[in-house]
């Protein structure tokens, strides 16, 4: 056995960022897995599910991966209160309905809630600002799990802080819970726009770069050098119909994540199963046309411009 | 002065080296991108067929990490089952990564998914747990020169079961088969386009080439 098999917690600090110097992945966590199982998501489609039963509605539909909740971001936003890690029963039951990757939130900072997670076997964790923060400074030290994590990003900085951290998938923030596109784009161009702008840059400008963005140096040069992220790169946060999910795909992230936009949809299966398929075919508009036609209604959406910014989830994490 | 080429080993010097030789890569799910770009680093051109259509032109097709049950619900609804099957009566190279080898098998212990009947072989999923146990593990592949191979197995499957004309051609510490092949299917529990090493791409791309020569009969 190689020593990237090496737990995280055995490894001194200052392991990471000497990896990174070098230009090898840290070797505690099983980077390569860890980072590696985004990689065969790539293509998919991630739904939230509240129960087995549409776990299992889900996995029929074609769905890659599951995402174990109590509550659906739009219930979460219409009943507010402090929004938690769910009941290890509920995960449970989910894990053991479907052979697919199940994935659960833990709130921003929350390492015990995280620790949690990895102990019931969850196989990604999304350090997630849809619940409610349980710190105001600072995210999770994510190379210390063996668990893989994803976090939210709206812009370039925010995405390669968290990878600094060793988030080994990004997605958008979007507006979780409005149904309401808009932001997932936004953030997406941020992301991608800033991407192709280092990208063309002289090394000179890197350093300063890399201040501007409040990111790891050696991360920005990776960009700079590969024109992509280090890891892969979805969109999440309003995506409710085949088209807003082909939107994305076309704009240029790897995948989608669906929170309340199939089980808040009129029928969810057959909406399950086009976005699934649109994922598939994103550059084909004669096949989107088809997969849109007779679906029923989408999820009721919020405008998520006319939020107040205290109702906003994007602005969470930091 | 070097000697003239009878014309049949012309046809097939010209015609079957790499640059010359179509490989696709099922672009329905999954890690397809790295695949591809593996296959470029070996100078083979490959594209993503995302189409049925796609497969005629093809010498050899490659069916990615991803999810099988995602791989397998797609293939059936864009019309891929009998054309793959088509694709492999014919003689041509296909090779099963990961949830590419679940997709191909002809039988799972498991009860879902229905896999697609291509290579008479009998797979696990999953066989090594959940996500927290994912793994690496260098070792023999026989046929590879050079150090051990290093394998990357993310909630991999295994094969418990080879039919007549399947051998064993990677197995871990404990016999286990973790890869296998035919004469013209070739299937890998692990990922090797997620790492450098680019031998079982070669690998392939050889089975693809003498596959092709057989099928033109310029063996």
């Amino acid at each position: 056995m190689d020593t990237t098999g090496t737990p995280a917690t055995t490894a001194a600090n200052g392991t990471h960022a000497k990896a990174w110097r070098e230009g090898s992945k840290p070797e505690v966590g099983n980077w390569r897995e860890k980072s590696g199982l985004a990689q065969m998501l790539k293509g998919g489609v991630i739904m939230d599910v509240v129960t087995p039963d549409q776990a299992k509605i889900a996995e029929d539909a074609g769905a890659v991966s599951v995402m174990a909740l109590e509550r659906v971001p739009s219930d979460i936003r219409r009943d507010g209160g402090v929004a938690r890690m769910s009941d290890p029963d509920l995960i449970d039951g989910i894990i053991n309905a479907v052979s697919i990757p199940v994935m659960a939130k833990a709130r921003i900072g929350h390492f015990v809630e995280a620790q949690v997670l990895e102990s019931l076997g969850v196989d990604y964790c999304d350090e997630s600002e849809v619940l409610t923060p349980a710190d105001n400074a600072f995210h999770i030290n994510k190379w210390e799990f063996k668990m893989p994590f994803v976090c939210g990003a709206t812009n370039l900085g925010e995405a390669l802080r968290r990878i600094g951290e060793g988030a080994a998938m990004i997605r958008t923030k979007g507006e979780a819970g409005t149904g309401d596109i808009v932001n997932a784009v936004t953030h997406a161009r941020q992301v991608l726009g800033h991407i192709r702008k280092i990208q063309n840059m002289d090394e000179e400008e890197l350093m300063t770069e890399a201040k501007n963005l409040g990111a790891p140096f050696e991360l920005v040069l990776e960009v700079h050098r590969t024109g992509k992220l280090p890891v892969v790169n979805f969109a999440a946060g309003g995506i409710a119909t085949p088209a807003d999910a082909a939107l994305m795909m076309q704009i240029g992230v790897e995948g989608v994540f669906v929170g309340s936009g199939i089980f808040k949809s009129e029928n969810p299966a057959q909406m399950a199963d086009a976005i699934v398929r649109a994922t598939t075919h994103y550059n084909d508009p004669d096949m989107l046309a088809e997969i849109s036609r007779g679906l029923g209604g989408a999820m009721p959406g919020i405008e998520a411009n006319k939020l107040a910014d205290e109702e906003k989830l994007e602005g969470r994490g930091w | 002065m070097v000697e003239p080429l009878r014309p049949s080993q012309q046809a097939s010097d010209s015609e079957l080296d790499n640059s010359s030789l179509k490989i696709g890569v099922l672009a329905l799910q999954g890690d397809f991108i790295e695949h591809i770009h593996m296959f470029e680093k070996l100078g083979v051109s490959a594209i993503e067929v995302r189409k049925p259509s796609q497969l005629a032109d093809l010498d050899g097709l490659v069916i990615p990490g991803g999810e099988s049950t995602t791989i397998v619900k797609l293939a059936n609804m864009f019309g891929f089952v009998p054309e793959l099957r088509a694709f492999v009566d014919d003689g041509r190279a296909l090779w099963g990564t990961c949830a590419g080898m679940i997709v191909i098998a002809n039988e799972l212990t498991d009860s879902y998914p229905e896999p697609l009947k291509l290579m008479d072989i009998c797979v696990s999923r999953n066989w090594f747990g959940r996500q927290v146990d994912s793994f690496e593990d260098k070792f023999e592949f026989r046929g590879l020169d050079g150090d051990p191979f290093l394998a990357v197995f993310i909630r991999a499957p295994v094969v418990e079961g080879v039919g007549d004309g399947v051998e064993v051609i990677a197995q871990l510490e404990d016999g286990r088969p973790v890869a296998v092949k035919s004469e013209n299917t070739l299937a890998t529990a692990f990922h090797p386009e997620l790492t450098d090493d680019t031998r079982v791409h070669d690998y392939f791309v050889a089975m693809v080439r003498e596959a092709a020569r057989q099928r033109a009969g310029l063996s």
